[in-house]
């Protein structure tokens, strides 16, 4: 198999694992990455890691950063459309189930039943992502405040990003 | 502020769709959910926010960042199939090319003084910017006492016990929507 074909396929099938965003195939992805293919060594991936975590976007930038690693801007490419397009189809089919269902009793149930999940799962992602910053004082204080400030206030978020920089340059 | 009383906007066209989708990925520093709620529902009013939440809910099954799902339903809902590209294009693209260029200038960047410093305390908002959300979400849908037993028990097993997140949504998931369904018999 070429290196793209190796990225295609592995990536397509550790994408339709990753309930609740690729963090959650890291371990797999490391696995895959470093064990199997030999793409790279772990510090490597490591170091992709800490890119991809200094960037903006969907938590999938490690896959683009690995892909790219690989094999070139057509690695990235490749990667990329292996782990988005197989979940998008996925609610692309699920988006014209609903429209076909139109009002049904069965579909509002069914929706909303599972928003209370989908909202304690977001929680669930934030304190993940409190644990392994693995903060200090100041770092608990930007956080409380920043869940207080979103949670309720309608400001624009990045007045609390832009606070917490601020103050992290200040007192660091 | 306070877009539940303002009327909704009209239906975007589909620039608009792919510019404000790039923007939300390229503000997502931490994770885009927090931003995606705020432009899409405060910002362009594009959905409430119990609309919002129950494309979250079906995102939440399918594999994939949740937000990244919801710009597919959202796109196909405004300009079909169209629609649903141009969403993702603008989410994962625009984040893309811009991680090409942070990668190329990583080095210059790593070594910045100053730039620990501000990435730490930026990951520490961020994480409350994404518990925030969940809270305003919450408080906007006023749950009954079943959902939010239920949304803190899938907070409690991802979050606390850190059991997988495929099995806390296959029980927790048909657990909820009999649940709706026992009252509203």
């Amino acid at each position: 198999m070429s290196d793209l074909q190796q990225l295609a396929t592995t990536f397509s099938w550790l994408s339709l694992l990753q309930f609740g965003g690729t963090n959650t195939v890291i371990p797999e992805m490391h696995r895959q990455a470093v064990d199997v293919f030999h793409w790279m060594d772990a510090r490597t991936f490591a170091n992709l890691f800490a890119l991809a975590q200094l960037a903006p976007g969907p938590n999938l930038m490690i896959v683009s950063l690995v892909g790219w690693h690989v094999a070139g801007l057509a690695g990235l490419a490749v990667a990329t459309v292996a782990t988005v397009g197989p979940p998008c189809l996925m609610a692309f089919a699920a988006s014209r189930l609903m429209k076909r269902a139109g009002q049904s009793k069965w579909l509002l149930i069914v929706k909303d039943g599972l928003v209370p999940v989908a909202i304690g799962m977001i929680l669930a992602s934030g304190a993940v992502m409190v644990e392994s910053s693995n903060p200090d004082a100041l770092g608990i204080a930007i956080t409380v405040g920043a869940t207080l400030f979103v949670a309720f206030t309608d400001f624009n978020l990045l007045w609390a990003l832009g606070a917490a920089v601020g103050l992290g340059l200040l007192f660091r | 502020m306070g877009g539940e009383v303002e009327p909704p906007k009209a239906a975007p066209s589909r620039t608009e769709l792919f510019l404000t989708y790039a923007r939300i990925g390229l503000l997502g520093f931490g994770g885009v959910a927090p931003w995606a709620r705020q432009v899409i529902v405060e910002e362009k009013r594009w959905l409430d926010d119990r609309e919002y939440a129950a494309l979250l809910g079906v995102g939440q099954v399918i594999p994939g960042a949740n937000t990244v799902n919801s710009s597919v339903m959202i796109g196909d809902r405004f300009h079909g199939t169209a629609g649903a590209l141009v969403a993702v294009l603008g989410i994962v693209g625009a984040p893309v090319l811009a991680l090409i260029g942070i990668a190329l200038l990583y080095d210059r960047i790593a070594n910045l003084p100053g730039v620990g410093a501000a990435m730490a305390a930026g990951a520490a908002a961020a994480a409350g910017l994404v518990i925030g959300t969940a809270i305003k979400l919450a408080r906007r849908i006023k749950p009954n006492a079943a959902a939010i037993a239920i949304g803190l028990a899938a907070f409690a097993a991802v979050g606390v016990l850190h059991l997988s997140m495929v099995w806390a949504i296959l029980v927790l998931g048909p657990v909820s929507i009999a649940t709706v369904w026992w009252q509203r018999r």
